[in-house]
């Protein structure tokens, strides 16, 4: 056993409103400079879609993850090293801008400084890579927003696989739900595993994947490598990005900007204690549906004496072993089995992970006649179709969602007996397998979802980490480069763009 | 003083060392001082088109012909003798494996240049030392495949022979290295001049990016076990801490009792 400690998230898309916020403010935090504008490190996606970039789903386009060959030995999906290597000069499986998006911005300016002009003036789209004027947007990074376009297109979703989908696209049978999608910081990730530089990886103390802009060479491979599609190239730097986590944050015991902002409190950031050992044979589960039960084994009770001596001997500290122990993480995907990773299937073993939502029953008029259970309606007659939901959380086995469905609409019906009449009704708590005590504190956490039940960070262990005598007199944060500036007269001498590093100011 | 100065003693016997000294110590200044600006510079992002074909004919030709000249002039010759390959058999491989990888080369970069030129988000992204060192090598490319034809005209051999002569003696620190190569067609000087223009300005352009992908076969495949990569800022590795904390865990007794107790 070889215990680590990772943040992992959770986000409770029973209760996410669509309202871009996370996305928002990550933007603004982390990609509003010029070579990312098209990059959302964080992205919310209307469902049924083709996402963003678009059919990033259809691994047989793009080529992400991993496969696991016959021998059961995995190799990312794109090539083992030798195809990486070969395809270093142009990348095939690499996306263009255009399949996510031409960045645009407006002309502003011109709605104040037009002539006199007989028509209203217009403030038309212009292209951020070129300048040039842009006649018609063909894209956008939610272009989809709330079921936008024909559903036709829409319905190329790689979740609708053995779906039998003709009949959502009529009116009255539709139905829709919001996925914020982030970087996954897997356990096994394929864009580490594709860089040959070896720029890209994962922090032994909390596990965020993170790219080393100074190693960072520009062969691309991890941007078709991730299966997510959750590492952007920097057209601008010529180096790949990513979401950080928001390390500086998480190191000093804050949420993620996504996380803190999040006005629906559908996020969830928890330590989970996990077996390095178990990683390999976990990601090379021979089945695609064992993968989901495959990465539970490779989570560690933060309860087991065993597993706490087995942490304290690997140097985690013990206020990450005492917040692994009220990690609301742990809760979610392991003691009440709701929460779910995405798209298992891919093999990366991601560490972000959904709870699935409950809809409306699907079809009103017939409320009375569907099959309730003891008022409890049955899961599999809700609006968004199981099947749908488990290709997306669990390779396609309903099993498990129907479960977790079942709990989340006990635990409504549950507090609506506590609530209403006031009684605290066991008996619903019994047939989901739950104690009354387990769902008042599932309540607790997934509806009221108060920030400290939300948020169980412990800081990061700088007295372990750094060398104060070593970092006196360092340049700090700087942007690439380390304290170099690199200028010589008007242009900097190996090419770089000249950029005065400032700080904000503030003006009264 | 100047009476019998010479410009081919110039370019040919001095330029290469202050060429290679550029190349060399400008590659490592860049590569400690400013990390962040060494790339490949990619613009497949912004558009595939061309760039495919363009780059995979591009650099497996030009990196044929690169190995070509740098195991053609700088094999030893009593290593020929010593294998007993003739020089005109030499001389016919250069130009039948050359030949055709320079063609390839020159076929990708004219689609790389014309793809730089008039594809609009191309055009503005690049800056000029990416348009300079392109056209600079096209043009290398192309008088490369000119003297082909002076070459053809004496397939003994001999004048290829000068040329390993020149190259080995330059890097052997023979100071009349410059003398063999004196009364060599002009095509030939030429290339030869682009060549270590071309090396002067190596550190200062994207062309950094090669000494990466020499490097990275042997980084990926063998100082890569496995796929993944773990970093710890923690000061001591896993199995010292595990020893460090055993080492405690058996001295502190069973009975931790306080005084007070």
């Amino acid at each position: 056993m070889r215990v680590r400690a990772q943040i992992g998230k959770v986000l409770n898309l029973d209760k996410c409103i669509g309202c871009h916020t996370c996305s928002v403010t990550c933007k603004n935090v982390w990609t509003t400079r010029e070579g990312v504008e098209y990059a959302w490190f964080n992205n919310v996606e209307t469902k049924p879609g083709t996402g963003y970039p678009t059919d990033w789903e259809n691994q047989k386009r793009w080529n992400g993850g991993w496969v696991r060959s016959a021998s059961g030995k995995l190799h990312p999906k794109q090539g083992s090293k030798w195809r990486i290597l070969a395809n270093i000069f142009a990348n095939p499986a690499m996306p263009e801008i255009d399949d996510y998006y031409e960045p645009f911005d407006f002309d502003y300016d011109h709605l104040k400084s037009a002539p006199d002009m007989t028509a209203f003036p217009t403030a038309r789209p212009r292209s951020k890579i070129t300048g040039e004027r842009m006649e018609k947007i063909e894209k956008g990074p939610n272009w989809e927003e709330i079921l936008g376009g024909e559903f036709s297109k829409r319905s190329q979703d790689y979740n609708f696989d053995q779906v039998q989908k003709d009949i959502y696209g009529e009116y009255e049978n539709t139905f829709m739900m919001y996925l914020p999608r982030l970087c996954e910081h897997c356990l096994n990730p394929t864009c580490s595993a594709s860089c040959p530089s070896g720029a890209i990886y994962k922090r032994e103390e909390d596990g965020i994947v993170l790219i080393d802009q100074e190693k960072c060479r520009g062969w691309r491979m991890c941007v078709s490598g991730c299966p997510y599609k959750k590492v952007y190239y920097n057209w601008d730097t010529g180096k790949s990005e990513k979401c950080t986590f928001c390390y500086p944050r998480i190191e000093s015991g804050q949420p993620t900007v996504c996380s803190e902002t999040c006005v629906g409190r559908i996020r969830y950031l928890g330590v989970i204690l996990y077996d390095a050992d178990k990683i390999e044979a976990a990601a090379s589960a021979e089945r695609e549906t064992d993968l989901y039960g495959a990465q539970l084994d490779v989570f560690l009770d933060p309860n087991d004496p065993e597993v706490i001596a087995a942490a304290r001997r690997d140097g985690v500290p013990e206020d990450w072993i005492e917040a692994a122990k009220v990690s609301p993480v742990w809760k979610m995907a392991m003691d009440w089995k709701v929460a779910f990773p995405l798209h298992p299937e891919y093999r990366t073993l991601p560490m972000v992970w959904y709870i699935p939502p409950l809809s409306p029953i699907q079809n009103a008029a017939q409320a009375g006649q569907i099959a309730m259970s003891d008022q409890m309606p049955d899961v599999r007659s809700l609006r968004i179709p199981v099947k749908y939901l488990a290709n997306m959380l669990t390779a396609g086995d309903e099993e498990p969602i129907v479960h977790a469905l079942e709990r989340m609409s006990a635990m409504r019906l549950y507090m609506r007996a506590l609530s209403v009449d006031g009684v605290r009704d066991e008996a619903i708590a019994a047939r989901v397998g739950m104690s009354g005590r387990v769902i008042e504190d599932m309540y607790k956490i997934m509806a009221i979802a108060d920030y400290e039940d939300r948020f169980a960070i412990p800081t990061a262990h700088r007295e372990q980490n750094e060398h104060g005598a070593d970092i006196r007199g360092g340049c700090g944060f700087t942007d690439g480069n380390g304290c170099s500036t690199g200028e010589a007269g008007k242009t900097t001498l190996f090419g770089g763009k000249k950029k005065k590093f400032a700080l904000p100011q503030e003006t009264f | 003083m100047f009476g019998d100065f010479d410009i081919n003693f110039v370019i040919f016997g001095v330029m290469p060392y202050v060429a290679l000294t550029i190349f060399l110590v400008g590659s490592i200044v860049r590569y400690e001082r400013d990390p962040f600006t060494w790339k490949s510079s990619s613009s497949q992002l912004l558009r595939r088109k061309q760039l495919i074909w363009g780059s995979i004919l591009f650099h497996v030709g030009i990196l044929t012909v690169f190995f070509g000249h740098l195991v053609g002039l700088f094999t030893p010759i009593w290593v020929l003798d010593a294998i007993g390959i003739p020089y005109a058999l030499k001389q016919w491989m250069a130009v039948l494996i050359g030949g055709p990888a320079g063609i390839a080369a020159l076929i990708g970069s004219t689609m790389l240049i014309h793809r730089r030129l008039v594809d609009p988000r191309i055009r503005v992204t690049s800056t000029f030392p990416d348009i300079l060192i392109m056209v600079l090598i096209w043009l290398q490319l192309a008088i490369g495949l000119l003297t082909i034809t002076q070459t053809l005209q004496h397939m003994d051999g001999s004048e290829m022979v000068r040329f390993m002569t020149w190259s080995q003696s330059v890097v052997s620190w023979n100071i009349n290295a410059w003398v063999t190569v004196v009364d060599v067609h002009w095509l030939y000087k030429l290339h030869i001049f682009l060549g270590l223009i071309i090396t002067a300005l190596f550190p200062f352009t994207r062309l950094v990016h090669i000494w990466s992908g020499f490097a990275a076969p042997f980084r990926y495949l063998l100082t890569r076990p496995g796929y993944q990569i773990v970093r710890s800022r923690r000061h001591r590795p896993l199995e010292e801490r595990r020893r460090a904390y055993d080492k405690v865990q058996a001295k502190r007794g069973p009975t931790a009792t306080t005084p007070a107790e």
